[in-house]
């Protein structure tokens, strides 16, 4: 079995002419656990993973798998498996000669490509032009080739993107198998609900720059706690509130008041004869969060 | 030197796995053996005498093409050369156009090393193209001249040098194609560039240059003629007989290689070294 390897990124910088594309960042990821990579579009995700991966230079820093550079590898496909968002097809080939050319390249048994294509679905369509293939079946086909070398450490780009229904939860399943043989395995999202399933730790970047990382429960910040509160006399609500010195401001299902205890709300309604037709704590969602974080969507 | 002979293995399968190389292999030969087979018949025929020498229109000028074998062989580079280019430019461009250059170099991450592989690859296909070629030049027009009653000189060793001319010339050819290919990634531009420079410009250059001596010395290291000279007989020269004398054979091949070697090493810092995005 494959041992994983620890992904060690320090500080490292990226600058496109006057843009910094990525900004002094430093993280580590573990093996034997599922590392998601999140941040949104143009924040610098795709650039770090390329230059982890020797085909982007940094401007500055050094990024290692257990200190090797990844150009140092001896063996680099059977240490680290990669899978790029690009969809690196010449599409007259076909998916068997495709992993052929790289299986060839990097010395590996070509028994290994008709292996990968089962492990992903397309034992049947190995023979096909890659041409014609959907995009859930290209991305699987990236997946293959990622595989090829039975690597300990896997580094993927937005693999969910394109999949199917089935092919999300198969993936899922996918990835905390991996972990769980111990390999490290470093999967970037735009969208954290598209990864929370799967993912024990988080690296979250904007901007090029590092801004949380941590176990995924650690996102759920519940800075501003709120609760929701309704009457039908919600004039008379309103004043209770204000006199209890709770602020609030008015929702669309109601009074949205400042705090993170629906019982102490009941009980002051309860105590000034008001009736209440809604009271509930406002779940601040892993997804809201991790906006928070990442300085709003307006990029998603 | 292992990872360096994976590397050669993996760029024959390239080739082998897609469709170019025989749909250019096949036009090449076809589009060979259709000149030299039809212009092998009208020399002979008018050598011969088949053609009333009263009806070939000589100019006043004597109707003589000196042996009519190397002239009708050499169409195998003369003519074929541009299809071992194209398939050296179009092997490297591919890389670029369909981003296969990400899986290339996660596979082997040292670039120099793929790149060099790329070059001997291509040499030794694009000698195979020489076979190609050869087998239309030699096979087809051979066959029309001994038909003719032309001695084919099968059995005279000028002519089987000249054939292991042809093959280095051919594969020469194929790496300046990727040297191109590095230096003009973009893939619809190197299609251009090569069609454009061997059917019309180095022609016409060829041409222009061979009117006064001093250019006629400097065309004689145009790409086309460096190969004529390597090679050490082509149509052109009969078409232009006044031209400077030709560089030597091996004078030729080296000026051969060094466009190659300039192209390549230059395009691999322009395009191969950089960033993969």
């Amino acid at each position: 079995m494959p041992t994983g390897a620890v992904i060690e990124f320090t500080s490292i910088s990226k600058r496109f002419g006057a843009v910094a594309a990525v900004n002094d960042l430093s993280f580590t990821v573990e093996p034997g656990r599922v590392t998601g990579f999140l941040g949104p579009n143009g924040a610098g995700k795709t650039t770090s993973l390329r230059i982890l991966l020797g085909l982007v230079a940094a401007s500055s820093g050094t990024a290692t798998f257990g200190g090797v550079r990844y150009r140092d590898l001896p063996h680099p496909l059977k240490t680290v498996g990669a899978a790029l968002e690009a969809a690196s097809f010449h599409p007259g080939r076909t998916a068997r000669s495709h992993l052929g050319v790289y299986a060839i390249a990097a010395g590996l048994p070509r028994t290994r490509v008709m292996e990968v294509l089962t492990q992903v679905g397309l034992a049947a369509h190995a023979a096909q032009r890659v041409g014609g293939y959907s995009l859930g079946m290209r991305q699987r086909l990236g997946l293959a080739y990622a595989l090829l070398g039975d690597p300990g450490v896997l580094v993927l780009d937005e693999p969910i993107n394109g999949l199917d229904p089935e092919g999300i939860r198969w993936i899922r399943g996918f990835l905390r198998d991996m972990a769980a043989e111990g390999r490290t395995v470093l999967v970037s999202s735009h969208l954290l609900s598209e990864v929370a399933q799967s993912v024990d730790d988080v690296v979250i970047i904007a901007r090029g720059e590092l801004v949380h990382r941590g176990p995924l429960s650690s996102v759920d910040t519940d800075a501003a706690p709120q609760t929701i509160v309704d009457s039908p006399d919600r004039e008379n609500l309103a004043a209770t509130l204000t006199a209890a010195g709770i602020s609030f401001s008015i929702g669309r299902t109601g009074l949205l008041a400042a705090t993170g205890d629906p019982a102490m709300l009941g009980h002051l309604a309860f105590e000034a004869g008001v009736e209440l037709s809604v009271l509930h704590r406002q779940k601040v969602g892993l997804e809201d969060s991790f906006l928070a974080l990442v300085g709003g969507g307006h990029s998603l | 030197m292992t990872v360096f002979l994976r590397s050669v293995s993996a760029e024959f399968a390239k080739i082998f796995t897609t469709r170019l190389w025989w749909i250019l292999a096949m036009i090449l030969f076809c589009y060979i053996g259709l000149l030299a087979g039809g212009l092998a018949a009208l020399f002979s025929a008018i050598q011969t005498g088949v053609i009333s020498p009263d009806a070939v229109n000589t100019g006043g000028g004597p109707t003589n093409f000196g042996s009519l074998p190397p002239l009708i062989y050499s169409f195998a580079s003369s003519v074929g050369y541009v299809f071992p280019v194209l398939l050296g430019a179009l092997a490297t461009t591919g890389e670029f156009r369909h981003q296969t250059l990400t899986p290339t170099f996660l596979a082997t991450p040292r670039r120099g090393v793929v790149l060099a592989a790329k070059t001997v690859t291509l040499i030794l296909i694009g000698a195979g193209f020489g076979i190609v070629a050869l087998a239309a030049s030699v096979g087809l027009g051979g066959g029309v001249l001994s038909a003719f009653g032309v001695d084919a000189l099968l059995l005279d060793t000028e002519t089987w040098l000249l054939v292991a001319r042809t093959l280095l010339a051919m594969g020469l050819w194929a790496a300046i194609g990727v040297g191109l290919g590095v230096l003009v990634p973009n893939q619809v531009a190197s299609i251009v560039i090569v069609l454009a420079f061997t059917q019309f410009v180095e022609p016409l250059l060829r041409l222009a240059a061979s009117f006064l001596e001093v250019t006629a010395k400097i065309g004689n290291f145009l790409p086309g003629a460096a190969s004529d000279a390597l090679v050490g007989a082509s149509v052109f020269t009969i078409a232009n007989p006044v031209g400077a004398a030709p560089l030597n054979w091996w004078q030729g091949g080296l000026v051969l290689l060094g466009y190659a070697l300039v192209a390549t090493v230059i395009g691999y810092a322009a395009s191969w070294k950089k960033d993969v995005t």
